[in-house]
């Protein structure tokens, strides 16, 4: 499919729900995006199960604070100057970009580089959400080096980083940003075409248009938008998005420690929640939700915090005392499930003494008659019906 | 010795009062607003002083809260073409100023701009060198293109502003200090698409903020009124004349915030909900230590997205003049409303049209005065019908107390505006999430009330790093001097400047534990 200015709009706001509160505020990634192709034209996004295995890609990012990138709005080309020097450095031009992560900010930059460069996207990633570092990625995980990686800065200065594992690359890379003034613009994971159907998190890119458009009710209509949400997920390799509670925030709790936003946000129950309280605790993403002591779904989960008129996302940097919101719940990939996927970024990762729960497994009920993709049903089927 | 007036300009009625050093009411005036908004405050003026008796020469302050503004944005009506100066490369070109605004607005300002070298780092370093001959190049060809508006904007102004002042230099000596220059660190915070947005319908402003200034100015010489005038702006502070013809967006939103100011006032309570009805609309939001919540979200006026300071509120077309309806049975109501014709056109004054104010004066339990009332459209009208109505006028400031609440516990709602008389007063103990329900005599002059008791305000927004030995209570220590200082640089008294507003956020995914604190401090007017 083509990829235009309108379908930007929508995967703004689709991957900021992907984003389970990460990933910083879509809108300067949008706005770049949306001129670059208003200037070039419109992007190719490839299935990514349908690529020749030989194919060449290179992902492209920003990193560091979103913050920072909303004031120090970029000169555009940045990313493509990285994606430059790895190719130069590899010594083999990219046949295609893709992002790393499904969020905010990052899900629209390769669309940048790509209508700069005329290269297509690939319609995956590496996280299926947003994850805080570099090497939480299935690419990580299904054994492909981030490594060697670009990394530029508005003023034109570009690193070469080649580190011995993912987690010196994280660490190295995440030094240059502060010195590149908070925020950077990176290249790295190049992989081949059969790496992104082994390792990739398909068609997050698509889905993630999708989403907006529901949320925005550009070409759906009927229903709320949250009920629109879940129409769209059901039967993707996600699976159904699942309504987890409604209120208003009434305590925002935040401290910082080396960079992460961490806190607790308290949400007292409306309508049917009324008289019940739901406690998320996030690291710049939203990792586990407590309901009055039940947890009801945890990282990697995708635990999204929806404005309550409109159910648009509301990143974490933004919760604010007083707002009235809706919270959503979406199954992530069986890919993203796995014992190693889950030692990097399963709940024990982040410092709980809990396991992983599927949110299909929490609430049998709510899934006991819902479409399941076919991996999903094989695993689940007989705990569901 | 030392009185004030307070002025409100609103799109029906404006209002005057009076009040001494100490802030005793002396006199409140209301008269309609004319179509030359001079006229109605030369009017409310006379009535005011003289329903007080008071010597114009004992007045010292004027202050005035105006929609003028805000309807010369939503309206893009005498917008003056702006010139754009970003100084922002290398970084910055991505998105160009007055990308992704309607179109229309666009042209009504011109559609210009020039991206320079120069802007900083969070931390204070460069990213491109200033060049002054460039700067001069730019301003040069704005000129001769006829641009009289300039609006400069620099990455990390808030931080540091010095390269936006520099511009402002080599802009007033080339132009003989004939050019109007806004400059984005007076206006917004960090966030430069959002802080250039306004900073440029800022410059926009520049013909209708002379015209509002001379307006007041005017008046006031007419009266042989001696006195310092000053605007009242979105924050419940004041700003001088001269202020408000360079700043005129920070004025944008002063009605409400005045309402919120006067409701303090009126009822000493420093926090509460607090319910605004007009004619039109009812407006609801909380509170907070005397000061109306600030919005965090990006706000949009005339369709640009903003991120300047704003109250919090929430509106519905639920106002005194607001046409109720009945269809086969139904009872609907608004939001379409008579505004300023509901002294002609509503029910009780001999008109055709069933108005809210109509089902609390059919009920009973509103009394209005006045030559022309009739009431003798009740004969016609099942008691039934006006209750429903007046259910739906509750359940419609229920849901907008719910709404504005922050908190479980209850709290005491103060209800001021003139169409405050559509809430049935025995109906106040059923309002849920409320203790109880204040509408305070001169509930109907909150707005210039709090024109007239407003502070001088200062604030500041600065990112610090805390790892370069400082800490977290000398960052916010730091920015609490600096915010007192710039009350008392705005004209506030030193020994009553209190703050009043920490925000502090942490920036993610960055390990150097830089924190972006925004205080805001407020005092007394020095006399």
């Amino acid at each position: 499919m083509k990829v235009g200015v309108e379908d930007i709009k929508s995967l703004a706001i689709g991957a900021a729900i992907l984003g389970a509160g990460g990933g910083g505020d879509p809108y300067v990634g949008m706005m770049m995006a949306m001129k670059a192709i208003e200037e070039n034209g419109e992007v190719e996004l490839l299935d990514p199960l349908k690529i020749d295995d030989n194919m060449f890609i290179i992902p492209t990012a920003m990193m560091g604070a979103p913050t920072i990138m909303n004031e120090r709005i970029p000169s555009g080309d940045e990313t493509v100057k990285s994606l430059h020097a790895l190719e130069k450095h590899l010594g083999r031009r990219a046949d295609a970009t893709m992002p790393i992560e499904s969020g905010g900010i990052n899900s629209t930059i390769p669309f940048n580089v790509a209508a700069r460069t005329g290269l297509p996207v690939v319609d995956a990633d590496g996280m299926g959400r947003a994850f805080p570092e570099l090497q939480m990625e299935t690419f990580h995980i299904y054994g492909i080096s981030g490594s060697p990686a670009a990394i530029t800065d508005e003023r034109g200065n570009t690193c070469i980083l080649n580190t011995v594992d993912n987690y010196q690359l994280e660490w190295l890379a995440r030094g240059v940003t502060i010195r590149m003034g908070g925020a950077s613009h990176i290249a790295e994971y190049a992989m081949s075409g059969k790496d992104v159907k082994t390792s990739g998190i398909h068609y997050s890119v698509s889905l993630g248009i999708r989403i907006g458009d529901a949320i925005r009710g550009r070409n759906i209509s009927g229903g709320t938008p949250l009920e629109r949400l879940i129409a769209i997920t059901e039967g993707t390799t996600y699976g159904k998005a699942i309504p987890l509670f409604k209120g208003k925030i009434v305590d925002v709790e935040r401290r910082t420690t080396a960079g992460f936003a961490i806190g607790n946000v308290t949400i007292s129950g409306l309508e049917e929640y009324e008289g019940k309280t739901l406690n998320i605790a996030f690291q710049n993403e939203n990792l586990v939700a407590d309901c009055d002591g039940d947890i009801i779904a945890s990282v990697p989960d995708i635990i999204s915090i929806l404005d309550y008129d409109r159910a648009l996302p509301i990143t974490s940097e933004n919760l604010r005392y007083g707002f009235r919101v809706q919270v959503v719940g979406i199954p992530t990939p069986e890919i993203m499930r796995t014992p190693n996927a889950l030692k990097v970024w399963g709940p024990r990762y982040f410092g709980y003494d809990f396991d992983f729960i599927p949110l299909e497994v929490k609430h049998k009920d709510y899934y006991a008659n819902s479409r399941l993709p076919e991996e999903k049903e094989k695993k689940y089927r007989a705990i569901l019906r | 010795m030392g009185l004030k007036i307070g002025i409100d300009v609103g799109g029906t009625h404006t209002d005057a009062v009076v009040v001494s050093d100490k802030n005793e009411v002396l006199a409140v005036a209301k008269t309609n607003t004319t179509p030359d908004p001079t006229d109605g405050i030369v009017e409310s003026l006379d009535m005011v002083l003289k329903s007080g008796g008071i010597s114009v020469s004992d007045i010292e302050h004027v202050m005035i809260g105006t929609t003028h503004c805000i309807n010369a944005v939503v309206e893009r009506k005498n917008l003056a073409r702006v010139a754009v100066l970003r100084i922002c490369r290398p970084a910055g070109l991505a998105i160009p100023p007055m990308y992704g605004w309607p179109q229309g607005l666009k042209d009504a300002v011109g559609g210009r701009y020039w991206l320079v070298s120069g802007g900083f780092d969070y931390d204070g370093r460069k990213i491109g060198e200033f060049n002054e001959l460039e700067v001069k190049k730019c301003v040069r060809e704005a000129w001769e293109k006829g641009f009289r508006a300039f609006a400069v904007v620099g990455i990390f102004s808030p931080v540091i502003p010095e390269q936006e002042s520099n511009v402002a230099e080599i802009i007033n000596s080339m132009t003989d200090g004939k050019a109007h220059i806004s400059l984005s660190h007076k206006i917004g915070r960090i966030g430069l698409i959002e802080r250039e947005n306004a900073t440029i319908l800022n410059a926009a402003l520049t013909n209708v903020a002379s015209s509002a200034t001379a307006a007041l100015q005017e008046a006031c010489t007419k009266r042989d009124i001696n006195a310092k005038l000053y605007f009242s702006q979105n924050d419940g502070t004041l700003m001088s004349i001269d202020y408000a013809r360079q700043y005129p967006i920070l004025t944008i939103a002063s009605g409400p915030t005045n309402s919120f100011r006067g409701a303090s006032f009126l009822t000493g309570l420093r926090n509460a909900i607090v319910v605004d009805i007009g004619g039109t609309t009812l407006l609801a939001g909380m509170l907070i230590n005397g000061f109306p919540r600030q919005s965090s979200a990006a706000v949009e006026i005339g369709g640009v997205r903003t991120n300047f300071r704003m109250p919090d509120l929430v509106s519905f077309g639920c106002g005194g003049g607001t046409i109720v309806k009945i269809i086969n049975g139904e009872v609907l109501i608004g939001p379409e409303s008579v505004g300023y014709e509901l002294e002609r056109r509503a029910l009780s004054w001999g008109g055709d049209i069933l108005t809210t104010t109509d089902v609390a004066v059919g009920l009973g339990y509103a009394k209005i005065d006045g030559q022309n009332i009739n009431l003798e459209w009740r004969k016609n009208f099942s008691s039934r019908y006006l209750e429903k109505a007046r259910d739906i006028i509750l359940r419609n400031l229920q849901d907008a107390v719910e709404h504005v609440k922050t908190m479980k516990e209850p709290m005491p709602m103060i209800l001021v505006g003139g169409g405050g008389i559509i809430i049935p007063p025995d109906k106040y103990s059923e309002i849920r999430g409320v203790s109880e329900v204040i509408r305070p005599a001169l509930f109907q002059y909150a707005n210039a009330l709090g024109a007239a008791i407003a502070e001088v305000g200062g604030e500041v927004e600065r990112v610090f790093s805390l790892d370069s030995g400082m800490t977290r209570a000398e960052a916010l220590r730091k920015a609490k001097e600096l915010a007192v200082y710039e009350a008392v640089r705005a004209g506030a008294r030193q020994d009553t400047v209190e703050v009043v507003d920490i925000d502090e956020v942490f920036l993610a995914y960055l390990p150097s534990n830089a924190v972006r604190i925004r205080v805001k401090a407020a005092g007394k007017l020095a006399t």
